[in-house]
Protein backbone atom coordinates (compact mmCIF):
# COMPACT_ATOMS: atom_id res chain seq x y z
CA UNK A 1 0.00 0.00 0.00
CA UNK A 2 1.58 3.38 -0.63
CA UNK A 3 0.64 6.70 0.02
CA UNK A 4 -0.67 7.84 -3.14
CA UNK A 5 -3.48 5.32 -2.84
CA UNK A 6 -4.63 5.83 1.12
CA UNK A 7 -5.12 9.32 -0.31
CA UNK A 8 -6.94 8.62 -2.56
CA UNK A 9 -9.29 6.19 -1.22
CA UNK A 10 -9.77 8.52 1.69
CA UNK A 11 -10.97 11.44 -0.42
CA UNK A 12 -13.86 9.05 -1.75
CA UNK A 13 -14.66 7.37 1.09
CA UNK A 14 -15.02 11.16 2.60
CA UNK A 15 -17.31 12.27 -0.64
CA UNK A 16 -19.07 8.64 0.25
CA UNK A 17 -19.82 9.37 4.18
CA UNK A 18 -20.42 12.86 4.29
CA UNK A 19 -24.15 12.87 3.20
CA UNK A 20 -24.46 9.59 5.32
CA UNK A 21 -23.22 11.77 8.05
CA UNK A 22 -25.81 14.04 7.22
CA UNK A 23 -28.71 11.62 7.48
CA UNK A 24 -27.58 10.00 10.58
CA UNK A 25 -27.46 13.89 12.02
CA UNK A 26 -31.00 14.70 11.09
CA UNK A 27 -32.16 11.13 12.75
CA UNK A 28 -31.26 12.42 15.48
CA UNK A 29 -32.71 16.05 16.06
CA UNK A 30 -36.40 17.31 16.01
CA UNK A 31 -37.93 18.37 13.03
CA UNK A 32 -37.17 22.61 14.31
CA UNK A 33 -33.91 21.90 14.63
CA UNK A 34 -33.56 19.81 10.94
CA UNK A 35 -35.44 22.98 9.12
CA UNK A 36 -34.16 25.43 11.74
CA UNK A 37 -30.51 26.14 11.53
CA UNK A 38 -27.09 24.94 9.91
CA UNK A 39 -25.49 22.89 12.66
CA UNK A 40 -22.48 20.13 12.60
CA UNK A 41 -24.22 18.28 15.09
CA UNK A 42 -26.87 17.68 17.14
CA UNK A 43 -27.34 20.65 19.53
CA UNK A 44 -30.45 18.51 21.42
CA UNK A 45 -29.35 14.97 21.17
CA UNK A 46 -32.69 12.96 21.11
CA UNK A 47 -33.24 9.06 19.95
CA UNK A 48 -37.02 9.51 19.83
CA UNK A 49 -37.65 8.81 15.93
CA UNK A 50 -35.98 5.71 16.76
CA UNK A 51 -38.10 5.33 19.63
CA UNK A 52 -41.15 5.23 17.55
CA UNK A 53 -39.73 3.05 15.03
CA UNK A 54 -38.74 0.60 17.38
CA UNK A 55 -42.14 0.55 19.52
CA UNK A 56 -45.01 0.94 16.58
CA UNK A 57 -45.43 -2.76 15.42
CA UNK A 58 -46.81 -1.30 11.94
CA UNK A 59 -42.87 0.23 11.18
CA UNK A 60 -40.68 -2.59 12.73
CA UNK A 61 -42.73 -5.33 10.66
CA UNK A 62 -42.12 -3.35 7.71
CA UNK A 63 -37.90 -4.24 7.89
CA UNK A 64 -39.09 -7.67 8.94
CA UNK A 65 -41.43 -7.98 5.49
CA UNK A 66 -38.12 -6.62 3.31
CA UNK A 67 -35.99 -9.06 5.01
CA UNK A 68 -37.84 -12.06 4.55
CA UNK A 69 -38.63 -11.33 0.84
CA UNK A 70 -35.37 -10.24 0.09
CA UNK A 71 -33.68 -13.64 2.04
CA UNK A 72 -36.08 -15.90 -0.20
CA UNK A 73 -35.00 -13.54 -3.09
CA UNK A 74 -31.00 -13.78 -2.88
CA UNK A 75 -31.45 -18.08 -2.50
CA UNK A 76 -34.23 -18.23 -5.59
CA UNK A 77 -31.20 -16.74 -7.35
CA UNK A 78 -28.37 -17.93 -6.48
CA UNK A 79 -29.92 -21.72 -6.80
CA UNK A 80 -31.43 -21.33 -10.26
CA UNK A 81 -28.67 -19.37 -11.63
CA UNK A 82 -25.42 -21.16 -10.86
CA UNK A 83 -25.97 -24.37 -12.91
CA UNK A 84 -27.36 -21.91 -15.71
CA UNK A 85 -24.38 -19.43 -15.68
CA UNK A 86 -22.33 -22.70 -15.52
CA UNK A 87 -23.79 -23.82 -18.96
CA UNK A 88 -23.83 -20.26 -20.83
CA UNK A 89 -20.14 -20.32 -19.52
CA UNK A 90 -19.36 -23.86 -20.60
CA UNK A 91 -21.35 -25.25 -23.27
CA UNK A 92 -22.81 -23.94 -26.77
CA UNK A 93 -26.35 -24.88 -27.55
CA UNK A 94 -29.40 -23.67 -29.43
CA UNK A 95 -30.26 -20.24 -28.73
CA UNK A 96 -27.89 -19.83 -26.21
CA UNK A 97 -26.50 -15.87 -26.93
CA UNK A 98 -30.07 -15.45 -27.74
CA UNK A 99 -31.41 -16.46 -24.38
CA UNK A 100 -28.39 -14.85 -22.75
CA UNK A 101 -29.24 -11.60 -23.89
CA UNK A 102 -32.85 -11.84 -23.75
CA UNK A 103 -32.30 -12.52 -19.31
CA UNK A 104 -30.90 -8.98 -19.68
CA UNK A 105 -33.52 -7.43 -21.29
CA UNK A 106 -36.12 -7.85 -18.68
CA UNK A 107 -34.35 -5.43 -16.88
CA UNK A 108 -34.61 -3.00 -18.94
CA UNK A 109 -38.85 -2.06 -19.16
CA UNK A 110 -39.56 1.02 -17.38
CA UNK A 111 -42.17 0.21 -14.75
CA UNK A 112 -44.23 2.82 -14.10
CA UNK A 113 -47.03 0.72 -16.77
CA UNK A 114 -45.72 -2.66 -16.56
CA UNK A 115 -47.15 -2.28 -12.57
CA UNK A 116 -50.66 -2.96 -13.37
CA UNK A 117 -50.13 -6.33 -15.42
CA UNK A 118 -47.90 -7.61 -12.33
CA UNK A 119 -50.57 -6.81 -9.96
CA UNK A 120 -53.10 -8.64 -12.45
CA UNK A 121 -50.55 -11.51 -12.79
CA UNK A 122 -49.63 -12.27 -9.00
CA UNK A 123 -53.37 -11.62 -8.09
CA UNK A 124 -54.99 -14.05 -10.48
CA UNK A 125 -52.59 -16.71 -9.19
CA UNK A 126 -53.52 -15.68 -5.21
CA UNK A 127 -50.74 -14.81 -4.32
CA UNK A 128 -50.91 -10.86 -3.74
CA UNK A 129 -49.32 -9.82 -0.42
CA UNK A 130 -47.67 -12.41 0.07
CA UNK A 131 -43.12 -12.72 0.76
CA UNK A 132 -43.33 -14.98 -2.41
CA UNK A 133 -44.94 -12.59 -4.80
CA UNK A 134 -42.22 -10.38 -3.94
CA UNK A 135 -39.44 -12.21 -4.07
CA UNK A 136 -40.31 -13.97 -7.49
CA UNK A 137 -41.28 -10.49 -9.03
CA UNK A 138 -37.63 -9.41 -7.56
CA UNK A 139 -36.31 -12.44 -9.63
CA UNK A 140 -37.11 -10.63 -12.76
CA UNK A 141 -34.10 -8.53 -12.27
CA UNK A 142 -32.23 -10.20 -9.81
CA UNK A 143 -31.78 -13.70 -11.88
CA UNK A 144 -30.51 -12.44 -14.62
CA UNK A 145 -27.95 -9.82 -13.25
CA UNK A 146 -26.76 -13.21 -11.08
CA UNK A 147 -26.18 -15.17 -14.57
CA UNK A 148 -24.67 -12.43 -15.98
CA UNK A 149 -22.28 -11.56 -13.30
CA UNK A 150 -21.55 -15.50 -12.44
CA UNK A 151 -21.22 -16.03 -15.94
CA UNK A 152 -17.91 -13.87 -16.38
CA UNK A 153 -16.60 -15.14 -13.02
CA UNK A 154 -17.04 -18.83 -14.52
CA UNK A 155 -15.62 -18.59 -17.68
CA UNK A 156 -11.99 -17.03 -16.32
CA UNK A 157 -12.27 -20.57 -14.63
CA UNK A 158 -9.72 -22.58 -17.25
CA UNK A 159 -12.35 -25.34 -18.72
CA UNK A 160 -9.26 -28.10 -17.70
CA UNK A 161 -9.88 -28.05 -14.48
CA UNK A 162 -13.42 -29.21 -15.28
CA UNK A 163 -12.05 -31.82 -17.88
CA UNK A 164 -9.14 -33.10 -15.00
CA UNK A 165 -11.96 -33.27 -11.97
CA UNK A 166 -14.08 -35.62 -14.87
CA UNK A 167 -10.96 -37.59 -15.39
CA UNK A 168 -10.27 -37.82 -11.74
CA UNK A 169 -14.14 -39.71 -11.51
CA UNK A 170 -15.85 -36.74 -10.04
CA UNK A 171 -19.56 -37.05 -10.80
CA UNK A 172 -21.28 -33.42 -11.85
CA UNK A 173 -22.94 -32.39 -8.75
CA UNK A 174 -19.81 -33.15 -6.54
CA UNK A 175 -17.71 -31.39 -9.00
CA UNK A 176 -19.49 -28.23 -9.25
CA UNK A 177 -20.36 -28.26 -5.35
CA UNK A 178 -16.75 -29.62 -4.20
CA UNK A 179 -14.43 -28.04 -6.56
CA UNK A 180 -15.79 -25.47 -9.05
CA UNK A 181 -18.15 -23.25 -6.42
CA UNK A 182 -15.02 -22.90 -3.91
CA UNK A 183 -13.16 -21.13 -7.42
CA UNK A 184 -15.59 -18.69 -7.87
CA UNK A 185 -15.94 -17.45 -4.32
CA UNK A 186 -15.49 -13.69 -4.95
CA UNK A 187 -18.01 -13.89 -8.20
CA UNK A 188 -20.37 -15.78 -5.88
CA UNK A 189 -20.34 -12.98 -2.74
CA UNK A 190 -20.74 -10.14 -5.07
CA UNK A 191 -23.78 -11.86 -6.80
CA UNK A 192 -25.10 -12.74 -3.23
CA UNK A 193 -24.84 -8.61 -2.13
CA UNK A 194 -25.92 -7.35 -5.76
CA UNK A 195 -29.44 -9.86 -5.18
CA UNK A 196 -29.98 -8.54 -1.92
CA UNK A 197 -29.06 -4.94 -3.04
CA UNK A 198 -31.36 -4.91 -5.58
CA UNK A 199 -34.18 -6.63 -4.11
CA UNK A 200 -33.71 -4.13 -0.95
CA UNK A 201 -33.65 -0.86 -2.69
CA UNK A 202 -36.66 -2.00 -5.09
CA UNK A 203 -39.90 -0.26 -4.16
CA UNK A 204 -42.16 -0.02 -7.20
CA UNK A 205 -42.65 -3.69 -7.67
CA UNK A 206 -42.73 -4.43 -3.98
CA UNK A 207 -44.88 -1.42 -2.71
CA UNK A 208 -48.07 -2.82 -5.86
CA UNK A 209 -47.84 -6.61 -5.39
CA UNK A 210 -48.35 -6.10 -1.34
CA UNK A 211 -50.81 -4.37 0.80
CA UNK A 212 -50.99 -5.22 4.35
CA UNK A 213 -49.29 -8.67 5.54
CA UNK A 214 -46.03 -7.90 3.26
CA UNK A 215 -45.75 -4.30 3.27
CA UNK A 216 -42.14 -3.61 2.73
CA UNK A 217 -40.17 -1.25 4.33
CA UNK A 218 -40.04 1.51 1.59
CA UNK A 219 -43.66 1.77 1.57
CA UNK A 220 -43.87 2.23 5.13
CA UNK A 221 -41.50 5.23 5.09
CA UNK A 222 -44.14 7.45 2.28
CA UNK A 223 -46.31 7.36 5.47
CA UNK A 224 -43.66 10.29 6.90
CA UNK A 225 -44.35 12.57 3.96
CA UNK A 226 -48.20 13.64 5.34
CA UNK A 227 -50.70 16.37 4.93
CA UNK A 228 -48.40 18.55 7.61
CA UNK A 229 -45.13 18.47 5.33
CA UNK A 230 -42.54 15.82 6.14
CA UNK A 231 -41.20 14.53 8.87
CA UNK A 232 -37.57 14.57 8.13
CA UNK A 233 -36.30 13.24 11.41
CA UNK A 234 -38.52 10.28 11.54
CA UNK A 235 -37.52 9.43 7.51
CA UNK A 236 -34.15 9.93 8.44
CA UNK A 237 -33.92 7.61 11.06
CA UNK A 238 -36.15 5.04 8.77
CA UNK A 239 -32.94 5.48 6.31
CA UNK A 240 -30.43 5.05 8.75
CA UNK A 241 -31.88 1.62 9.65
CA UNK A 242 -32.17 0.21 6.37
CA UNK A 243 -28.20 0.50 5.88
CA UNK A 244 -27.55 -1.17 8.96
CA UNK A 245 -29.16 -4.58 7.52
CA UNK A 246 -26.93 -4.44 4.48
CA UNK A 247 -23.72 -3.63 6.04
CA UNK A 248 -24.37 -6.81 8.29
CA UNK A 249 -24.57 -8.67 5.00
CA UNK A 250 -21.39 -7.34 3.14
CA UNK A 251 -19.49 -7.78 6.33
CA UNK A 252 -20.63 -11.53 6.05
CA UNK A 253 -19.03 -12.13 2.19
CA UNK A 254 -16.20 -9.82 2.37
CA UNK A 255 -13.74 -12.74 3.08
CA UNK A 256 -15.58 -13.91 -0.51
CA UNK A 257 -15.39 -10.61 -1.95
CA UNK A 258 -11.79 -9.76 -0.89
CA UNK A 259 -10.21 -13.34 -1.65
CA UNK A 260 -8.72 -14.34 -4.80
CA UNK A 261 -8.09 -17.96 -5.94
CA UNK A 262 -4.57 -19.22 -6.88
CA UNK A 263 -4.12 -20.74 -10.25
CA UNK A 264 -1.85 -23.87 -8.65
CA UNK A 265 -4.10 -24.65 -5.73
CA UNK A 266 -6.33 -27.38 -7.84
CA UNK B 1 -9.38 -19.46 -22.40
CA UNK B 2 -11.39 -22.41 -23.40
CA UNK B 3 -13.52 -23.04 -26.22
CA UNK B 4 -16.90 -24.74 -25.47
CA UNK B 5 -18.50 -27.72 -26.41
CA UNK B 6 -21.71 -27.72 -28.52
CA UNK B 7 -24.22 -29.99 -25.80
CA UNK B 8 -28.17 -29.05 -26.06
CA UNK B 9 -28.52 -31.05 -22.86
CA UNK B 10 -27.08 -27.82 -21.44
CA UNK B 11 -30.45 -26.58 -21.84
CA UNK B 12 -31.85 -28.61 -18.60
CA UNK B 13 -29.29 -26.27 -16.70
CA UNK B 14 -30.72 -23.49 -18.26
CA UNK B 15 -34.38 -24.22 -18.10
CA UNK B 16 -34.95 -23.22 -13.86
CA UNK B 17 -34.09 -19.99 -14.95
CA UNK B 18 -35.88 -19.52 -18.38
CA UNK B 19 -39.19 -20.69 -16.29
CA UNK B 20 -38.63 -17.85 -13.57
CA UNK B 21 -38.21 -14.88 -15.14
CA UNK B 22 -40.36 -15.96 -18.38
CA UNK B 23 -43.22 -16.74 -15.79
CA UNK B 24 -42.82 -12.58 -14.97
CA UNK B 25 -41.74 -11.37 -17.64
CA UNK B 26 -43.79 -12.64 -20.59
CA UNK B 27 -47.20 -12.42 -20.00
CA UNK B 28 -47.13 -8.49 -18.67
CA UNK B 29 -44.88 -7.47 -21.76
CA UNK B 30 -48.07 -9.14 -23.70
CA UNK B 31 -50.64 -7.18 -21.89
CA UNK B 32 -48.71 -3.56 -22.14
CA UNK B 33 -48.36 -4.33 -25.63
CA UNK B 34 -52.16 -4.89 -25.55
CA UNK B 35 -52.77 -1.91 -24.21
CA UNK B 36 -50.71 0.33 -26.45
CA UNK B 37 -52.73 -0.89 -29.43
CA UNK B 38 -55.87 -0.10 -27.98
CA UNK B 39 -57.83 2.67 -27.06
CA UNK B 40 -59.06 1.94 -23.92
CA UNK B 41 -62.54 3.57 -21.98
CA UNK B 42 -63.59 0.45 -19.87
CA UNK B 43 -63.41 -3.34 -19.35
CA UNK B 44 -65.92 -3.33 -22.39
CA UNK B 45 -65.61 -0.54 -23.80
CA UNK B 46 -61.76 -1.34 -25.77
CA UNK B 47 -61.37 -0.13 -29.40
CA UNK B 48 -58.11 -1.68 -31.90
CA UNK B 49 -56.62 1.78 -33.03
CA UNK B 50 -53.16 0.20 -34.11
CA UNK B 51 -50.12 2.46 -34.35
CA UNK B 52 -52.05 5.30 -33.40
CA UNK B 53 -50.75 5.78 -29.88
CA UNK B 54 -47.10 5.38 -31.31
CA UNK B 55 -47.69 7.76 -33.73
CA UNK B 56 -48.50 10.44 -31.48
CA UNK B 57 -45.82 9.54 -28.85
CA UNK B 58 -43.33 9.83 -31.06
CA UNK B 59 -44.20 13.41 -32.70
CA UNK B 60 -44.66 14.92 -28.91
CA UNK B 61 -41.77 17.43 -28.31
CA UNK B 62 -42.13 16.77 -24.64
CA UNK B 63 -40.91 13.64 -24.64
CA UNK B 64 -38.00 14.43 -27.44
CA UNK B 65 -36.75 16.68 -25.44
CA UNK B 66 -37.19 14.43 -22.52
CA UNK B 67 -34.79 12.07 -24.39
CA UNK B 68 -32.39 14.02 -25.39
CA UNK B 69 -32.03 15.19 -21.48
CA UNK B 70 -32.01 11.63 -21.01
CA UNK B 71 -29.16 10.70 -23.00
CA UNK B 72 -27.28 13.30 -22.24
CA UNK B 73 -27.63 12.91 -18.56
CA UNK B 74 -26.69 8.82 -18.98
CA UNK B 75 -23.50 9.91 -21.09
CA UNK B 76 -22.21 12.28 -18.41
CA UNK B 77 -22.34 9.79 -15.77
CA UNK B 78 -21.27 6.74 -17.42
CA UNK B 79 -17.88 8.58 -18.79
CA UNK B 80 -17.40 9.47 -14.56
CA UNK B 81 -18.24 6.29 -12.81
CA UNK B 82 -16.73 3.98 -14.77
CA UNK B 83 -13.63 5.22 -14.93
CA UNK B 84 -13.85 6.20 -11.30
CA UNK B 85 -14.87 3.46 -10.69
CA UNK B 86 -12.10 1.36 -11.52
CA UNK B 87 -9.81 3.87 -9.84
CA UNK B 88 -11.41 3.40 -6.64
CA UNK B 89 -11.43 -0.40 -6.87
CA UNK B 90 -7.48 -0.18 -8.15
CA UNK B 91 -7.14 2.20 -4.54
CA UNK B 92 -9.24 -0.54 -2.21
CA UNK B 93 -6.88 -1.96 0.33
CA UNK B 94 -6.11 -5.40 -0.68
CA UNK B 95 -6.48 -7.26 2.67
CA UNK B 96 -7.02 -7.26 6.56
CA UNK B 97 -9.43 -5.65 8.53
CA UNK B 98 -8.66 -2.44 6.19
CA UNK B 99 -10.14 -3.76 3.44
CA UNK B 100 -13.16 -5.36 4.95
CA UNK B 101 -14.42 -1.70 6.30
CA UNK B 102 -13.57 -0.27 3.42
CA UNK B 103 -15.78 -2.61 1.57
CA UNK B 104 -18.72 -1.74 3.97
CA UNK B 105 -18.46 2.08 4.26
CA UNK B 106 -18.08 2.29 0.45
CA UNK B 107 -21.43 -0.03 -0.06
CA UNK B 108 -23.60 2.45 2.22
CA UNK B 109 -25.04 4.64 -0.71
CA UNK B 110 -26.02 1.56 -2.37
CA UNK B 111 -27.87 0.17 0.22
CA UNK B 112 -30.22 3.46 1.11
CA UNK B 113 -33.90 3.40 -0.67
CA UNK B 114 -33.78 5.64 -3.69
CA UNK B 115 -36.48 7.64 -2.25
CA UNK B 116 -34.26 8.29 0.36
CA UNK B 117 -31.65 8.82 -1.43
CA UNK B 118 -32.97 11.98 -3.24
CA UNK B 119 -33.86 13.20 0.55
CA UNK B 120 -30.80 13.18 1.94
CA UNK B 121 -29.69 15.41 -0.94
CA UNK B 122 -32.29 17.49 -0.76
CA UNK B 123 -31.39 18.81 2.58
CA UNK B 124 -27.69 18.39 2.20
CA UNK B 125 -27.26 20.85 -0.88
CA UNK B 126 -30.06 23.48 0.80
CA UNK B 127 -27.73 26.30 1.07
CA UNK B 128 -29.56 27.56 4.56
CA UNK B 129 -29.28 24.08 6.62
CA UNK B 130 -27.37 21.44 4.24
CA UNK B 131 -23.34 20.98 4.09
CA UNK B 132 -22.72 21.10 0.42
CA UNK B 133 -25.41 23.84 0.03
CA UNK B 134 -23.28 26.04 2.89
CA UNK B 135 -20.01 25.06 1.73
CA UNK B 136 -20.55 26.19 -1.92
CA UNK B 137 -22.22 29.22 -0.87
CA UNK B 138 -19.39 29.91 1.59
CA UNK B 139 -16.69 29.46 -1.40
CA UNK B 140 -18.68 31.56 -3.07
CA UNK B 141 -20.35 30.29 -5.48
CA UNK B 142 -24.14 31.44 -5.91
CA UNK B 143 -25.27 27.77 -5.37
CA UNK B 144 -29.20 27.04 -5.22
CA UNK B 145 -30.30 23.52 -6.86
CA UNK B 146 -34.24 24.94 -6.58
CA UNK B 147 -33.86 27.80 -8.76
CA UNK B 148 -30.99 27.36 -10.82
CA UNK B 149 -31.25 25.29 -13.43
CA UNK B 150 -27.61 24.11 -14.19
CA UNK B 151 -27.07 23.78 -10.25
CA UNK B 152 -30.30 21.41 -10.69
CA UNK B 153 -28.75 19.19 -12.75
CA UNK B 154 -25.08 19.11 -11.69
CA UNK B 155 -26.82 18.42 -8.23
CA UNK B 156 -28.60 15.40 -9.80
CA UNK B 157 -25.07 13.99 -11.81
CA UNK B 158 -23.17 14.38 -7.92
CA UNK B 159 -26.44 12.38 -6.52
CA UNK B 160 -25.99 9.79 -8.80
CA UNK B 161 -22.14 9.47 -8.92
CA UNK B 162 -22.66 9.54 -5.37
CA UNK B 163 -25.20 6.64 -5.27
CA UNK B 164 -23.78 4.25 -8.13
CA UNK B 165 -19.90 4.60 -8.10
CA UNK B 166 -19.54 2.03 -5.67
CA UNK B 167 -21.25 -0.54 -7.43
CA UNK B 168 -18.81 -0.13 -10.23
CA UNK B 169 -16.34 -0.17 -7.88
CA UNK B 170 -16.82 -2.78 -6.11
CA UNK B 171 -17.71 -4.80 -9.19
CA UNK B 172 -13.58 -3.86 -10.25
CA UNK B 173 -12.71 -5.02 -7.02
CA UNK B 174 -13.90 -8.48 -6.92
CA UNK B 175 -12.54 -8.68 -10.30
CA UNK B 176 -9.28 -7.84 -9.90
CA UNK B 177 -9.36 -10.15 -6.43
CA UNK B 178 -9.97 -13.10 -9.60
CA UNK B 179 -6.49 -12.22 -10.74
CA UNK B 180 -4.08 -14.94 -9.73
CA UNK B 181 -0.82 -13.73 -7.91
CA UNK B 182 1.35 -15.63 -10.57
CA UNK B 183 0.53 -13.02 -12.96
CA UNK B 184 1.74 -9.85 -10.95
CA UNK B 185 4.66 -11.65 -9.97
CA UNK B 186 5.69 -12.68 -13.85
CA UNK B 187 4.96 -8.82 -14.12
CA UNK B 188 7.34 -7.94 -11.45
CA UNK B 189 10.45 -10.17 -13.32
CA UNK B 190 9.44 -8.34 -16.70
CA UNK B 191 9.62 -4.51 -14.68
CA UNK B 192 6.51 -4.06 -15.60
CA UNK B 193 5.62 -0.46 -15.10
CA UNK B 194 2.39 -0.09 -13.24
CA UNK B 195 0.56 1.33 -16.56
CA UNK B 196 1.89 -1.83 -17.86
CA UNK B 197 0.16 -3.80 -15.13
CA UNK B 198 -3.19 -2.19 -15.74
CA UNK B 199 -3.27 -2.19 -19.34
CA UNK B 200 -2.26 -5.59 -19.88
CA UNK B 201 -3.11 -7.54 -17.12
CA UNK B 202 -5.63 -6.02 -14.96
CA UNK B 203 -8.32 -4.32 -18.06
CA UNK B 204 -8.59 -7.17 -19.80
CA UNK B 205 -9.38 -9.62 -16.83
CA UNK B 206 -11.79 -6.71 -15.82
CA UNK B 207 -13.28 -7.15 -19.47
CA UNK B 208 -16.16 -8.88 -17.95
CA UNK B 209 -17.28 -7.17 -15.31
CA UNK B 210 -17.11 -4.01 -16.62
CA UNK B 211 -19.20 -4.76 -19.70
CA UNK B 212 -21.71 -5.70 -16.65
CA UNK B 213 -21.43 -2.41 -14.86
CA UNK B 214 -21.50 -0.37 -17.98
CA UNK B 215 -24.75 -2.24 -18.86
CA UNK B 216 -26.44 -2.18 -15.42
CA UNK B 217 -25.41 1.73 -14.92
CA UNK B 218 -26.84 2.60 -18.52
CA UNK B 219 -29.87 0.67 -17.72
CA UNK B 220 -30.75 1.94 -14.34
CA UNK B 221 -29.14 5.80 -15.01
CA UNK B 222 -31.76 5.78 -18.20
CA UNK B 223 -34.85 4.48 -15.91
CA UNK B 224 -34.24 7.35 -12.94
CA UNK B 225 -37.10 8.37 -11.33
CA UNK B 226 -37.27 8.77 -7.42
CA UNK B 227 -33.79 10.52 -7.06
CA UNK B 228 -34.76 13.14 -9.21
CA UNK B 229 -38.59 13.48 -8.27
CA UNK B 230 -37.96 13.54 -4.68
CA UNK B 231 -34.88 16.23 -5.29
CA UNK B 232 -36.25 18.78 -7.69
CA UNK B 233 -39.71 17.35 -9.07
CA UNK B 234 -38.50 17.60 -12.70
CA UNK B 235 -37.42 20.94 -12.53
CA UNK B 236 -37.05 24.04 -12.81
CA UNK B 237 -38.54 24.44 -16.07
CA UNK B 238 -37.84 20.93 -17.35
CA UNK B 239 -33.98 20.96 -16.70
CA UNK B 240 -34.49 17.75 -14.07
CA UNK B 241 -37.03 15.98 -16.01
CA UNK B 242 -36.11 13.09 -17.75
CA UNK B 243 -38.10 10.09 -19.32
CA UNK B 244 -39.86 8.07 -16.74
CA UNK B 245 -40.70 11.06 -14.75
CA UNK B 246 -42.46 11.78 -18.20
CA UNK B 247 -44.02 8.63 -18.54
CA UNK B 248 -44.90 8.00 -14.95
CA UNK B 249 -47.16 11.79 -15.60
CA UNK B 250 -48.60 10.50 -18.23
CA UNK B 251 -49.31 6.98 -16.70
CA UNK B 252 -50.43 8.35 -13.45
CA UNK B 253 -51.53 11.55 -13.66
CA UNK B 254 -53.49 11.62 -16.73
CA UNK B 255 -54.28 7.77 -16.45
CA UNK B 256 -53.18 7.89 -20.64
CA UNK B 257 -53.13 4.30 -20.57
CA UNK B 258 -52.50 3.67 -24.15
CA UNK B 259 -50.34 5.94 -24.94
CA UNK B 260 -48.44 5.54 -21.86
CA UNK B 261 -48.07 1.84 -23.03
CA UNK B 262 -46.89 3.04 -26.39
CA UNK B 263 -44.36 4.87 -24.68
CA UNK B 264 -43.08 2.18 -22.48
CA UNK B 265 -42.63 -0.15 -25.41
CA UNK B 266 -40.64 2.18 -27.43
CA UNK B 267 -38.83 3.49 -24.35
CA UNK B 268 -37.89 -0.26 -23.79
CA UNK B 269 -37.31 -0.50 -27.46
CA UNK B 270 -34.69 1.99 -27.13
CA UNK B 271 -32.53 0.61 -24.30
CA UNK B 272 -32.61 -2.55 -25.76
CA UNK B 273 -31.36 -1.17 -28.98
CA UNK B 274 -28.29 0.81 -26.95
CA UNK B 275 -27.58 -2.03 -24.79
CA UNK B 276 -27.33 -4.79 -27.78
CA UNK B 277 -25.15 -2.70 -29.77
CA UNK B 278 -22.91 -2.39 -27.08
CA UNK B 279 -22.74 -5.97 -26.46
CA UNK B 280 -22.43 -6.73 -30.02
CA UNK B 281 -19.53 -4.84 -30.54
CA UNK B 282 -17.75 -5.44 -27.21
CA UNK B 283 -18.41 -9.51 -28.92
CA UNK B 284 -17.01 -8.59 -32.00
CA UNK B 285 -14.05 -6.87 -30.40
CA UNK B 286 -13.41 -10.18 -28.44
CA UNK B 287 -13.24 -12.11 -31.71
CA UNK B 288 -11.50 -9.91 -33.79
CA UNK B 289 -8.44 -10.14 -31.19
Amino acid sequence: MNKRKIIGITIYLVFILLPIYWLILMSLKSNEEILGQLSYWPQNLSFDNYRSIFSDPSWYMGYLNSMVYVVMNVIITLLTALPAAYAFSRYHFLGDKQLFFWLLTNKMAPPAVFLLPFFQLYSSIGLFDTHIAVALAHCLFSVPLAVWILEGFMSGVPREIDETAYIDGYSFPRFFIKIFLPMIRSGIGVTAFFSFMFSWVELLMARTLTSVEAKPIGAIMTRTVGAAGVDWGLLAAAGVLTIVPGCLVIWFVRNHIAKGFALGRV
Amino acid sequence: MSLKVQNHRAWWLVLPVFLLVGFTAIVPLMTVVNYSIQDIFDQDNAFFVGAEWYREILNDPRLQGALVRQFIFSGVVLLIEIPLGILVALMMPTKGRMAAVVLVLMAMPLLIPWNVVGTIWQIYGRADIGLLGSFLNGMGFDYNYASDPTDAWLTVVAMDVWHWTSLVALLCYSGLRAIPEDYYQAAKIDRASSWAIFRYIQLPKLRNVLVIAVLLRFMDSFMIYAEPFVLTGGGPGNATSFLSQTLTKMAVGQFDLGPAAAFSIVYFLIVLLVSWLFFTTITHLDKQR
